[in-house]
């Protein structure tokens, strides 16, 4: 009886274990987002570049998602769901799943975390995140250029570094070549809420903006401008080429794929280690979407110029001199700032009106 | 010819039946709307409500965490359904929850990093108080001077979402953050830790807390006075004040109780399944404990079992996105589907269906 009994055991696991060999064949990589896939923004491009890691690997590979996970005590458990569902590796794709995602990470070691926009590494989380500053910097130049009123619309999400980094650098550039630009700046604490991001369009349309930038992932602020007539907009996260040529001249469009793609490729190598990686125009993970013929063409010329520069590296965006809002020295003359000062920016540069919200 | 008849009386079958009814016509619509998405239906269903609880891989991680997110709906819900059998309209207890979490993490991270045993239970204290005190806000303010409840406590919301934010990269961020808003996170601060109370179970102090408020309520609205006064007063105003119930008495008492108990969810929320003090940390508990009321029928057992179901839709609608790629959004549809089918089936309860051969119009 027992011998029976252990024969049977024995199967069982063997039947197990062929199981688990067959499922380990398919590499599966899991993305956790913030908004809907369809948000036309920053999860749209996220879920593009799982698309393009399931095209690149066909068969090999399969793909699972969740999407519109708030970021707070539901985090977690998405996350675990998603290592019990068999993933190899997964991508947390917003700032707010960081502490989640270490916390996740150390239940699970065998499997491979990337998050996107923190700071936190273990020996299997990684870090990514791109300069978007950069694409703020030729944002800002055909900004300064194109204002009539002398007024740049900013929306704000939330006030962490990669938020101020981007108003710093479109101010800085918008200043260098438009003096007297002034930055109104709304903090609409959402990444993805169109009523919100269309209440605050419209709000600094009426403050005589006729110009809008947006950190926030919806085209609501697009199509608020549109409405208005004459202002110009850019497209966030995504080209949102829909509302081409006006009042959307440019656009910051993000672009994961490749990453996405060298790091699933990582983990089917058995390569994967835990890295940080902060890319650029340069490597193509920031891209400019194409400038229209709202744009006059010196400008336009100007700004490719600029994007140019700083994809070779020749140029960066932030280079001295520039001071603090307070007035105190930040850089001097041709200094550049350094990745430590960037990552972990909380401040204002000279000349930007207004308080970053308690700081 | 089908007609409707009104009841006289609102039927207690129909009344404790529909809920269950409610939960059927939305397994059905619901799968035909799966079956549109090119989904198997049964398979949805399946893993909407049966995975959860046994499935062989998720099972043992789910069901502790079906406790963990229905705690704090059904601890806010208990306090919520008070007021609105009184006609006392609390609508802000996402304003209380956040308070609740605030002052509460707030007393805590100042003891950092302090191991005194004193620490959990003067959080706790603190995040009742909170939210105790953002309820009186609406009610003093009522009984002063006729504000109406509703529009007060849901402007509070925005207000106490801008604190949070404001806390969140001021007074509570966490100094050793590189410059990112955020509070320190409790788990690397065991006193302040609500841990789960035996390992495993998901039994964190927000859970017991819920179970015991469940209690109360019941015994409060069974065999006390002031728990024949609310319901007195809700079913006939008019009746209740010849009774001699103190209508401001009874206002400040409702408000206040769903206020502290809003804020001890938040407390228990923050400081373990949270983890930390972050912008966004409400997820809109305080709003969908408001359903969970009235799916519970304002019943603290109802409302029980109202807040398990609900965290099931949640936790398996999840699952369905993992498992079978189904869009965020059909999982809301799904969610609430359940709402309208229950708000439809109460005309069961309160009217009879009469077929009429020989109706004359």
């Amino acid at each position: 009886m027992r011998a029976v009994k252990t024969l049977l055991a024995g199967v069982a696991l063997a039947a197990g274990l062929a199981g688990a060999a067959q499922a380990q064949d398919k590499t599966k990589v899991g993305f956790i987002f913030v908004g809907p896939v369809g948000d036309g923004g920053w999860t749209y491009e996220h879920n593009q570049g799982r698309l393009a890691v399931e095209e690149e690997f066909g068969d090999s590979v399969e793909t699972i998602y969740q999407e519109s996970v708030p970021e707070g005590a539901d985090a977690e458990r998405a996350i675990t769901q998603m290592a019990l569902a068999g993933a190899d590796l997964i991508f947390t794709t917003s700032f707010g799943y960081m502490d989640a995602t270490v916390a996740v990470a150390e239940k699970f070691p065998d499997i491979k975390f990337e998050h996107a926009t923190g700071y936190k590494t273990a020996p299997n989380v990684s870090v990514y995140s791109a300069r978007f500053y950069e694409g703020r910097a030729v944002q800002g130049h055909i900004a300064g250029k194109m204002t009539k009123s002398n007024i740049i619309g900013y929306i704000a999400s939330f006030p962490i570094p990669e938020v101020i980094r981007g108003i710093n650098s479109a101010y800085i550039h918008a200043k260098k070549v438009n003096p007297d630009v002034q930055f109104k700046i709304i903090w609409a604490y959402t990444w993805f809420d169109p009523a919100k991001e269309a209440d605050a369009a419209k709000a600094l349309i009426e403050q005589g903006a006729d110009v809008i930038l947006q950190h926030t992932d919806s085209t609501a602020p697009q199509a608020a401008a549109q409405e208005a007539g004459n202002i110009i907009t850019f497209g966030q996260a995504s080209d949102m080429s829909d509302y081409a040529p006006m009042p959307r001249v440019s656009s910051i469009i993000d672009n994961w794929a490749p990453y996405y793609i060298a790091r699933t490729k990582a983990v089917m190598d058995g390569t994967w280690e835990s890295v940080s990686t902060w890319d650029g125009i340069g490597s193509g993970m920031v891209g400019i979407g194409e400038i229209t013929d709202a744009v006059p063409a010196d400008v336009k010329a100007e700004a490719e110029a600029l994007r140019d520069s700083l994809a070779s590296g020749e140029y960066h965006a932030f280079t001295g001199p520039l001071n603090k809002q307070d007035g105190s020295a930040w850089l001097a003359e041709g200094e550049t700032a350094d990745d430590g000062t960037l990552a972990g920016m909380n401040f204002y540069v000279e000349g930007i009106e207004g308080e970053i919200p308690s700081n | 010819m089908i007609h409707l008849e009104k009841r006289p009386q609102p039927s207690r079958f129909w009344a404790g039946f529909t809920p269950i009814l409610a939960v059927i016509a939305t397994m059905i619509a619901g799968g035909i709307m799966f079956w549109m998405l090119g989904k198997d239906p049964l398979e949805a269903i399946r893993t909407i409500f049966w995975d959860p609880l046994f499935h062989e891989t998720f099972g043992p991680y789910s069901r502790p965490q079906l406790l963990v997110k229905a705690a704090p709906l059904i601890l806010i819900a208990i306090g919520l359904s008070l007021g609105f059998r009184a006609g006392i309209w609390n609508i802000g207890a996402e304003g209380q929850y956040i308070m609740g979490a605030i002052c509460g993490a707030g007393v805590g991270l100042a003891f950092y990093p302090s191991d005194s045993i004193l620490i959990f239970p003067a959080m706790v204290l603190a995040g009742a108080i909170g939210g105790w005190a953002w309820a009186m806000i609406p009610g003093l303010l009522k009984v002063k001077f006729g504000t109406n409840e509703i529009l007060v406590s849901l402007m509070l919301v925005y207000v106490a979402e801008n604190l949070l934010a404001s806390v969140s990269q001021g007074l509570l961020q966490n100094p050793e953050g590189m410059g990112f808003p955020g509070s320190r996170n409790f788990r690397d601060f065991p006193a302040a830790y609500n841990t789960e109370i035996i390992g495993g179970t998901g039994m964190h102090w927000g859970v017991a807390a819920a179970f015991i408020a469940v209690i109360f309520a019941y015994v409060l609205l069974t065999r006390h006075m002031l728990g024949f006064q609310v319901r007195l007063t809700g079913q006939a105003p008019r009746a209740a004040r010849f009774a001699g119930v103190n209508p401001t008495r009874l206002i400040l008492f409702c408000l206040g109780t769903s206020g502290a108990l809003a804020g001890l969810a938040g407390l228990f929320e923050v400081s373990g399944p949270a983890g930390q003090v972050t912008i966004d940390f409400n997820s809109g508990y305080g709003f969908t404990a408001i359903i969970v009321a009235f799916l519970g029928r304002l019943h603290p057992i109802g409302i029980l079992l109202a807040g398990l179901l609900m965290a099931l839709t949640y936790i398996g609608g999840e699952l369905a996105q993992l498992m079978l790629g189904l869009p965020g959004a059909a999982i809301q549809m799904f969610q609430g589907m359940l709402m309208f089918f229950l708000l439809a089936m109460d005309v069961l309860s309160h009217y009879r269906i009469r077929f009429n051969k020989n109706a004359t119009a």
